[in-house]
């Protein structure tokens, strides 16, 4: 049976999205050449599009992609003159071994390829902003077009970067492999701060167009996915998933019409998608499981407690201060205390939240911060001290460049000011 | 190749006897790797004098080529199977704790 030509590019489409980082890593698992892995991983999709409308899709789309780019890299090796070397390393390796088995290797054991090449991507040698471009290109596969789009650079400029990173990567020896133990915890902590600093790129992005923006938090989420799959055992890394579900399930309504900041009482609570909830939900609970909690555990636990309520008045704000109490035991940042103060004021007041907050003024640690200026402001706002809330906006408002925050911050200076007026 | 270099002032007034240990230490771990192709510390840059050729002219200048409060104060040649076992080496190093080691890989020929 032939399937009709929309089903075939929809398979393709999937297996796509299912399977480009698998198919790569394999390729660069078997030859070492990332350029090459990623040209023959083409190369296998463009071959699906062509063959698979007659010869239909195969039941495991995955394998016989890998096993198709593995051949093409084994064919281009055995033309060029540079290939002769190469290829013997690979038919002393694993080049006469039966095609890569479409196993799901998660659960069967056997390391998956994937994981090689997020520690090798995620590696602390590269840059941050290499580490991002090399796992949206190699494991998600965006092309170099789209990452520019969305990070609002040239795509000159993001080529360059991939291209150095690789380059780099191939002089300088950084191993394809997953870390040793005793390095393992730490650099697994780099390939969650990857995806979470994605994720924050788009979400809290200081510029750029919001459908870019959205795509960032889109493909972190698949990337936190796949990272949690890799890694079963992992608390953390289920528990960045579980954030990271929930906070983009609330992405929609967090801005409004015009790109305005909306605050979390404000925003229309039917708009949130339920199935991620619900997903990320779950994926909170996987990670509890474990009964190792870790930073990214508690923020999604805190994230839970707001999605779970019906209304802001319902909010288990007691549990998030309990939660915040935690998490500053374990990261004791001066963003983290700020975020807990605004939730001690939730539970217990504007002045309980405001006495910490001068504290942590007092401590100079986020001296011109937008975030301690924009929280007072809120805060002195609750307690119907607008004149001295105005000062406070103003002083946030000179401080960021994020558009949708500088129309709440501006929207909110509005009402303290018709406020003194009255 | 491991270029290390620090604030020769710092070196100078830190050099206690446990950086020496630490270095002994350091050698001691390289040979045992079997990876040591060259190793050579140098004198401080006071001594250096830097050469350029310009509009077929040699110039010469008192001191290192670039004025920086760091300055290279030797340089090894390890032959290692990634950049993970380099900085593992270089991290051993006692000018990390002051200055730096800054891993390059050498050209094939």
């Amino acid at each position: 049976v032939i399937a009709p030509p929309h089903d075939v590019a929809a398979a393709v489409d999937e297996a796509f999205r299912r399977e480009w980082g698998r198919v790569v890593a394999a390729v660069i698992g078997l030859t070492g050449d990332w350029d090459l892995a990623e040209e023959c991983t083409q190369d296998a999709f463009a071959r699906a599009l062509a063959t698979w409308p007659h010869d239909g899709v195969p039941d495991r789309p995955g394998a016989w992609l890998t096993t198709t780019a593995r051949r093409r890299a084994i064919d281009r090796l055995r033309r060029t003159a540079v290939g002769e070397r190469k290829e013997r390393a690979v038919a002393a390796g694993d080049g006469t071994a039966p095609p890569l088995v479409d196993d799901d290797t998660s659960t069967s054991g056997v390391t998956d390829d994937r994981l090689r090449l997020i520690y090798t991507c995620c590696h602390p040698a590269l840059g941050v902003e290499a580490q991002v471009a090399l796992a949206l290109r190699t494991l998600v596969g965006l092309t170099t077009a789209e990452i520019a789009r969305a990070f609002v650079v040239p795509e000159a400029t993001m080529a360059k970067r991939l291209v150095r990173a690789k380059q780099k990567i191939r002089l300088a020896g950084i191993p394809y492999r997953v870390p040793a133990a005793d390095a393992l915890p730490e650099r697994t902590a780099a390939v969650l701060a990857v995806v979470y600093l994605l994720f924050n790129e788009g979400y809290v992005a200081t510029a750029g167009p919001a459908l870019a923006r959205r795509r960032l938090c889109d493909e972190a989420v698949r990337l936190a996915r796949m990272v949690a799959d890799l890694m079963p055992d992992d608390p953390e890394a289920h528990g960045l998933l579980a954030l990271l579900l929930i906070q983009h399930a609330r992405l929609a309504s967090r801005s409004g019409p015009d790109g305005t900041l909306v605050p979390i009482e404000e925003q229309d609570r039917s708009a949130w998608d339920r199935a991620g909830i619900a997903a990320g939900l779950a994926a909170l609970d996987r990670a509890l499981r474990h009964e190792r909690v870790g930073p990214y555990q508690l923020q999604a636990a805190i994230a839970a407690c707001h999605a779970v309520a019906p209304t802001t008045a319902e909010t288990d704000r007691v549990e998030i201060v309990r939660l915040y109490d935690d998490l500053v035991a374990l990261v004791p940042s001066p963003t983290i205390r700020l975020n807990r103060a605004v939730a001690v004021a939730m539970a217990d007041g504007p002045e309980a939240g405001l006495a910490l907050l001068d504290e942590l003024a007092a401590s100079g640690d986020l001296a011109g911060h937008h975030l301690l200026a924009a929280a007072r402001a809120d805060l002195l706002r609750r307690a119907r001290r607008p004149a001295e809330a105005a000062p406070h906006y103003r002083a946030a408002l000179a401080a960021t460049d994020n558009e949708g925050e500088v129309r709440y911050l501006a929207r909110r200076l509005a009402e303290c000011e018709a406020a003194i007026a009255e | 190749m491991l270029l290390i270099s620090a604030d020769e002032d710092e070196v100078e007034r830190t050099h206690l006897l446990d950086d020496m240990d630490r270095f002994d230490a350091w050698m001691a771990d390289l040979r045992a790797r079997g990876v040591l192709r060259a190793h050579e510390g140098l004198h401080p840059s006071t001594t250096a004098t830097t050469v350029r050729v310009r509009n077929d002219e040699v110039l010469l200048t008192d001191g290192p080529f670039i004025e920086a409060k760091d300055q290279v104060g030797g340089f090894a040649i390890v032959d290692v199977a990634d950049l993970d076992e380099a900085i593992a080496i270089a991290a051993g190093h006692p000018a990390t704790r002051i200055g730096q080691v800054e891993i390059r890989p050498v050209r094939e020929a």
